[in-house]
């Protein structure tokens, strides 16, 4: 029910516009430091009107990060992610809702138990299991004595390594699995009529067929629902470059770098607190999600609220 | 060639038996309906025919080979679907094409197919259209042309027409027979609407709890319904039912509250003193004239269906539905006297609800048939 009363106009009003203030505010704030030097961004009262030295502040900031580097890398491994993350939850939930097979609920309730183990809480196992992704193997090949009966054969040691710090791999497959879209993508497919799937049989189309033919085409829209929050999800990632990257020159990532030009004891030494150049780097940070939202609003609130059958 | 002999066929959920024991000979190039309520295992006849079920025990052959474990694309059926599944992300024109995609036909060739098949139902423009763009009769049109399309040897139908409304459904009914009058596949239909049942079959197979109660022509089923079950479901309105007894030497049944029928000699014989059920068709009895001997009854109320109307009298509590293009103005209470025909008199056992006089009428009828041919 709509009411219309001058007063709860005027509330609801006030309402709308504090919360846009509390919105925006900071994000004028940081843009009004981006344009000025670093004295009148360091001397109060705080500046409230851009300054002329936008374009300036954003090439220092660029030049000293390297950023087109890290635009590209972070690029790449968001990408990554995305794809990889809508693969594997669209053949999870594929085979969850269409196949009847023992342990079908185990396996979704599996899934659906790692969305309360977040990276952050299992980063430590992550990690050993990034410095050598095929521990688990070996642990299990030392402890069936497979490794002994190889150095009796081969008279060498078994050891199986694959190293993926530093790599592209490494920031992009821990990241890649996904309670969150297999979900989604089950709750969409469950939707299937049960007689679309029969007409398909019918019409002789095989599994994979139909997947390819009638799903994925179906499911565009949460495909990009999907892809638009997984990808500003990869895209912000800090927490898991900083702990696996250390060759930043080649493999940084933009979160990543943006922290060392925000001015502390530790990276400046004591020395000048480059507040205005830290502003720039994060206006520039936050440009490609905000494009990528953009571009995939439509899509993404249909794909979220309902699917056009 | 695709006779479809479906042998002994069982389907169990776990331990829940919903067809118990099917067996049915259906020949090649007939239309068969299956007609049931809802529940009674049709669909899932249909289905295991399909090979969209599993079927638990028993065995299903199309054109003498053994189906049963066959994937639904090697049996060679087309289905069109209660719901008409289409794929509403694609054209119409590739819908009806799909199934020749997957078979791997060339673009062009399927471009003229579809082109072809969907003049022949009416379709020739709408093949850029969406499913969501048609109305109900277009997309059932769509299903029946993506069936078609394949040549099967077998049409299934799954309740196709119960999503329309009256108009279109016989505009459809009309059509679902002249494309079988011009292709002559097999067809199975499934379906609960006995008129439907009625006008399309060749044969129609009664179904009831999981089992067969009766097949034949629409009108054998109709002349002589194998059980009280059939009785009441073919026929509109449906058939009136006293109980009563038979007296042989009568050859009557007296019915309980005092009327006295007469019946053949042939259904009178070695019955004497069997409690039947009494089954008369509304449209099979009339109003006597005066002086006519007949069983009398209280008219209750009457329905004008304008060519005719619909009587209701009451016999000693019991209702009596007669359909008389007679137009008399009862009063409610009156005693009015109904005239019965001995052969219109149905007489089932009232232990087992089966027909005493079927069975050897239908066979007379049978070999009449043969005769004739």
């Amino acid at each position: 029910m709509i009411e219309r009363t001058p007063v709860l106009n005027v509330l609801t009003h006030v309402i709308l516009l504090s919360g846009l203030v509390l919105l925006m505010g900071p994000l004028w704030i940081a843009f009004v430091a981006a344009t000025h030097d670093m004295r009148t961004v360091n001397s109060p009262p705080v500046e409230l009107w851009p300054g002329p030295y936008l374009f300036d502040n954003i090439r220092e900031a660029w030049a000293i990060s390297d950023f087109g580097r890290k635009f590209l890398n972070t690029f790449y491994v968001s990408v990554g992610v995305v794809a990889g993350k809508i693969v594997i939850a669209c053949i999870t939930a594929f085979s969850i809702v269409f196949f009847n097979y023992r342990g079908r609920m185990v396996v979704f309730w599996l899934v659906f138990i790692t969305l309360m183990l977040p990276l952050e809480v299992r980063i430590v196992p992550t990690y050993a299991v990034a410095a050598n992704a095929l521990q688990p193997f070996q642990f299990i090949a030392d402890w069936t004595g497979i490794s002994w009966l190889w150095a009796q054969i081969t008279g060498g040691a078994l050891s199986m390594e694959w190293n993926l710090l530093n790599s592209y791999t490494g920031l992009i497959l821990p990241l890649v699995a996904t309670a969150t879209g297999t979900f989604l993508y089950r709750q969409f497919f469950m939707t299937i009529p049960d007689e679309l799937v029969e007409a398909a049989r019918m019409d002789g189309a095989g599994p994979v067929r139909f997947l390819i033919d009638v799903l994925i085409p179906l499911s565009r829209t949460n495909m990009a629902a999907l892809a638009t929050i997984m990808f500003v999800y990869s895209w912000n990632q800090y927490l898991w470059p900083i702990l696996i990257i250390t060759d930043r020159a080649n493999y940084g990532m933009v979160a990543v770098e943006l922290r060392t030009l925000i001015p502390n004891q530790l990276t400046t030494g004591g020395g000048a607190p480059t507040w205005h150049l830290a502003m720039a780097a994060t206006l520039l940070i936050m440009i490609p999600p905000i494009l990528v939202v953009i571009f995939m609003q439509r899509w993404f609130v249909r794909g979220l609220i309902n699917t056009d059958k | 060639m695709a006779d479809i002999s479906i042998r002994d066929v069982r389907k169990a959920y776990g331990k829940d038996e919903v067809v118990h024991g099917v067996s049915l000979d259906i020949r090649n190039g007939e239309f068969v309906v299956i007609l049931g309520p809802s529940g009674c295992g049709k669909s899932t006849l249909l289905r295991m025919i399909a090979g969209l079920e599993a079927i638990t025990s028993g065995e299903i052959a199309i054109a003498g080979k053994v189906v049963n474990e066959l994937e639904p694309r090697h049996r060679g059926c087309a289905m069109v679907f209660q719901n008409y599944a289409l794929y509403p992300h694609m054209s119409v024109a590739d819908n009806i094409g799909y199934a020749l995609k997957v078979a791997g036909m060339n673009k062009a060739d399927r471009l003229e197919k579809v082109t072809r098949v969907a003049g022949s139902v009416g379709l020739g423009e709408f093949l850029d259209r969406k499913p969501g763009q048609l109305s109900g009769g277009q997309r059932q049109r769509v299903a029946m042309a993506r069936a078609i399309i394949r040549e099967p040897k077998v049409f299934l139908f799954d309740e196709p027409l119960s999503n329309l409304d009256a108009k279109l459904r016989t505009q459809m009914r009309h059509e679902i027979r002249r494309i079988h009058n011009r292709i002559k596949a097999t067809s199975v239909f499934v379906t609960h609407d006995q008129h439907e049942g009625m006008t399309l079959a060749d044969r129609m197979v009664i179904m009831n709890k999981g089992t067969i109660e009766q097949v034949g022509t629409p009108e054998d089923v109709y002349l002589h319904p194998a059980s009280t079950y059939v009785a009441g479901f073919i026929g509109s309105p449906a058939m009136n039912f006293l109980s009563g007894r038979i007296t042989e030497a009568q050859r009557a049944v007296l019915i309980d509250g005092g009327a006295r029928l007469a019946i053949t000699p042939e259904a009178a014989r070695g019955h004497d003193g069997l409690r039947v059920q009494v089954g008369l068709r509304p449209e099979q009895i009339g109003l006597a004239q005066p002086g006519q001997p007949g069983m009398t009854a209280a008219f209750d109320f009457a329905e004008e269906l304008g060519s005719a109307r619909l009587y209701h009298f009451l016999h000693d509590g019991q209702p009596v539905t007669v359909h008389s293009d007679q137009k008399v103005d009862f009063t409610v209470g009156q005693d009015v006297t109904l005239a019965i025909p001995e052969a219109s008199v149905h007489l089932f056992d009232a232990t087992t609800t089966r027909s005493l006089t079927a069975d050897t009428a239908l066979q007379a009828r049978a070999a009449a048939r043969l005769h004739v041919a």
